[in-house]
């Protein structure tokens, strides 16, 4: 009985030669992540297990993005004691100002994402970085307390689903779309504590920022992590960042692994998808919903800000504007994503369509700033959750799409997709 | 340990035991008091040190924030009973000291005021108000070990140098 591509990266991180689902392992990790608010809590319980060094500098990650530029003093004081920590450590890999971008979308960008590692952060979207063929998840700031700690952390072998995608993508649909479409199907505890992994020729034609975009939601379906086995595009992706004898492992699942359940999709069809409030899971076609008015459309986040999304976006807002009453937010996810924005013309695209464009951070995706919704109001966002609160007061709404469908949204008023205001084929 | 019970639907998110917009502080004593502001505006004000928390399937989804546990913890609340858990959350829980529980029927049988005894070692939940006992997985010892302990740190920490 052969092993998933999961079992086997855990298995090897384990010095094991075969685990299945339910086992319980102790493995390495190679890399260790934390943000400003979660590395506090994580430099505390490191601090109260009395140790004074990490087990290695160039494996523990820490990003400053999620209330920075800090919004507040408390803010300004968390981002100070993760700095401080980040300089007695001497740590390789501390990101703030103009070197940080939103975590999940810096990371891989910088290359320190590979094939066939076993990454943990205490970000519940550590997940994205399945999309390059890694083990990826995320956990407490005490586990990564620990794992700065030992350079180890254990696990539950997850029980793996596949999920096989066949057809055609149409215009204006992609990663988001498919993976919201799952959580619609399965629900947000559909995968809870496995492995969702994606196959199919969608999949194989399917560019790198979709891929982290599914990858980045699948936690919203309650899994551990999602996986999608590394291929030509990760191997051109990796090219463009890592030497090709630094690339990582490239691994392969058996052909007689056993899944714990197979779902296909024909996805030749299929609309654009929208997670109406206050779940992920509530999701509709863009063409069977009512006229739902917003006051905002923000664009942004580690599930939809990065190059391909703008490009997405600028090219339903070229020549168009915001509608009168619409606030509408980009957030370039990196700064290497502003630059070519910028240089791409994109940013001129979304100043003339009346945007507000914002530095990096995660921002409004968690109700922290640039963008807090006030009693009574409604956005439309790429951001990846829409639970009560989410983006500001406990009785905002939040909807959720891809960056097409939230530019098109912004410039009608109300949420449709791009074919709405007449805009028929991406370019 | 005794208290009274709190009881919440599916789904409970770590949004809704604290919100994003208090994450610029670790102070527990500021977490715990908006713990589960936007689901129970009365929670933070009412909750009393030893009460229970009985949630319906998937507690604790969302984000991975260890201040959730740390929030109902401080709050007062010694124990979540669930019919299920969000794995981040479970881990985190024990990992912070907080004991939880999976156990359905608690779930479906019991209420909001309803006064609960629980045996981690034993794994039962009795309801004294309605004299209902049910059965759950006993908790091993080092389990146990990590929530007399206050968790993860401070059990490491207690072991240190034991061999």
């Amino acid at each position: 009985m052969g092993m998933t591509i999961t079992e086997k990266i855990l298995a090897a991180h384990a010095q094991l030669d075969k685990v299945s689902p339910g086992q319980l392992i102790k493995a390495a990790v190679d890399l260790v992540l934390a943000n400003d608010i979660t590395a506090p809590l994580a430099i505390e319980q490191f601090r109260k297990a009395g140790c004074a060094h990490v087990f290695d500098k160039n494996k523990i990650v820490l990003v400053l993005d999620h209330f920075a530029p800090n919004k507040d003093i408390l803010s300004a004081e968390q981002c100070r004691f993760v700095r401080e920590f980040a300089r007695e450590q001497n740590l390789t890999n501390f990101f703030e100002g103009g070197d940080m971008g939103i975590e999940h979308a810096l990371l891989p960008e910088k290359g320190l994402v590979k094939p066939g590692q076993v990454i943990i952060g205490a970000d519940s979207h550590t997940c994205t970085y399945g999309a390059l063929g890694a083990f990826a998840t995320g956990v407490g700031s005490t586990d990564v307390a620990a794992a700065m700690i030992t350079g180890q952390t254990w696990f539950r072998i997850p029980e793996s689903i596949k999920i096989i995608f066949t057809g055609r993508l149409g215009p204006w649909v992609g990663g988001k779309d498919l993976i919201l479409r799952i959580i619609g199907d399965i629900g947000v505890d559909g995968a809870l504590y496995k492995a969702m992994e994606f196959t199919g020729e969608v999949i194989s034609g399917l560019p790198m920022p979709d891929r982290l975009s599914m990858a980045n939601m699948v936690i919203e379906a309650g899994a551990k992590n999602g996986i999608m086995p590394p291929d030509a595009l990760t191997r051109a992706y990796l090219n463009q960042r890592l030497p090709s004898s630094d690339q990582g492992q490239i691994v392969v699942g058996d052909k007689d692994a056993v899944y714990a359940e197979v779902r296909e999709y024909c996805v030749t069809d299929m609309e654009p998808q929208v997670a109406f409030p206050h779940s992920p899971e509530n999701v509709h076609g863009i063409n069977g919903i009512a006229r739902i008015p917003i006051h905002q459309a923000v664009i942004g986040s580690c599930t939809n800000g990065r190059l391909e999304d703008l490009k997405a976006a600028a090219q339903v807002l070229q020549g168009r504007r915001a509608a009168p009453g619409v606030r509408l937010i980009i957030i370039p996810a990196t700064p290497w994503i502003y630059e070519q924005a910028m240089r791409l013309g994109y940013l001129e695209t979304f100043i003339k369509a009346r945007a507000v464009i914002s530095p990096p951070t995660c921002g409004p995706c968690l109700g922290g700033h640039m963008g807090i919704l006030a009693k009574g109001e409604r956005a439309i966002a790429t951001t990846n959750r829409n639970f009560v609160g989410r983006m500001g007061h406990g009785e905002s709404e939040v909807y959720l799409s891809n960056p097409a469908v939230a530019a098109a949204s912004a410039a009608a008023g109300y949420i449709c997709g791009p074919e709405h205001i007449g805009v028929k084929e991406p370019s | 340990m005794k208290g009274t019970c709190w009881k919440y639907g599916a789904d409970i998110n770590t949004d809704l035991i604290i919100a994003g917009r208090y994450l610029n502080t670790t102070d527990p004593k500021i977490l715990a008091g908006h713990c589960m502001e936007d689901l129970d505006p009365h929670f933070a004000a009412g909750v009393k040190p030893g009460d229970i928390i009985l949630a319906d399937k998937n507690f604790g989804c969302g984000s991975s924030r260890e201040h959730a546990p740390l929030a109902l913890k401080t709050a007062g609340i010694t124990c979540v009973v669930a019919k299920s858990f969000a794995r981040i959350f479970y881990r985190n829980a024990f990992n912070l000291g907080l004991p939880v529980i999976v156990c359905p029927e608690a779930y479906e049988n019991s209420h909001t005021g309803d006064v609960m005894e629980i045996s981690l070692e034993k794994g039962t939940i009795s309801n004294l108000t309605r004299g209902t006992t049910f059965s759950a997985e006993p908790m091993p010892e080092f389990m146990r070990e990590i929530i007399s302990r206050g968790g993860l740190m401070e059990y490491v920490a207690s072991t240190r140098g034991k061999g």
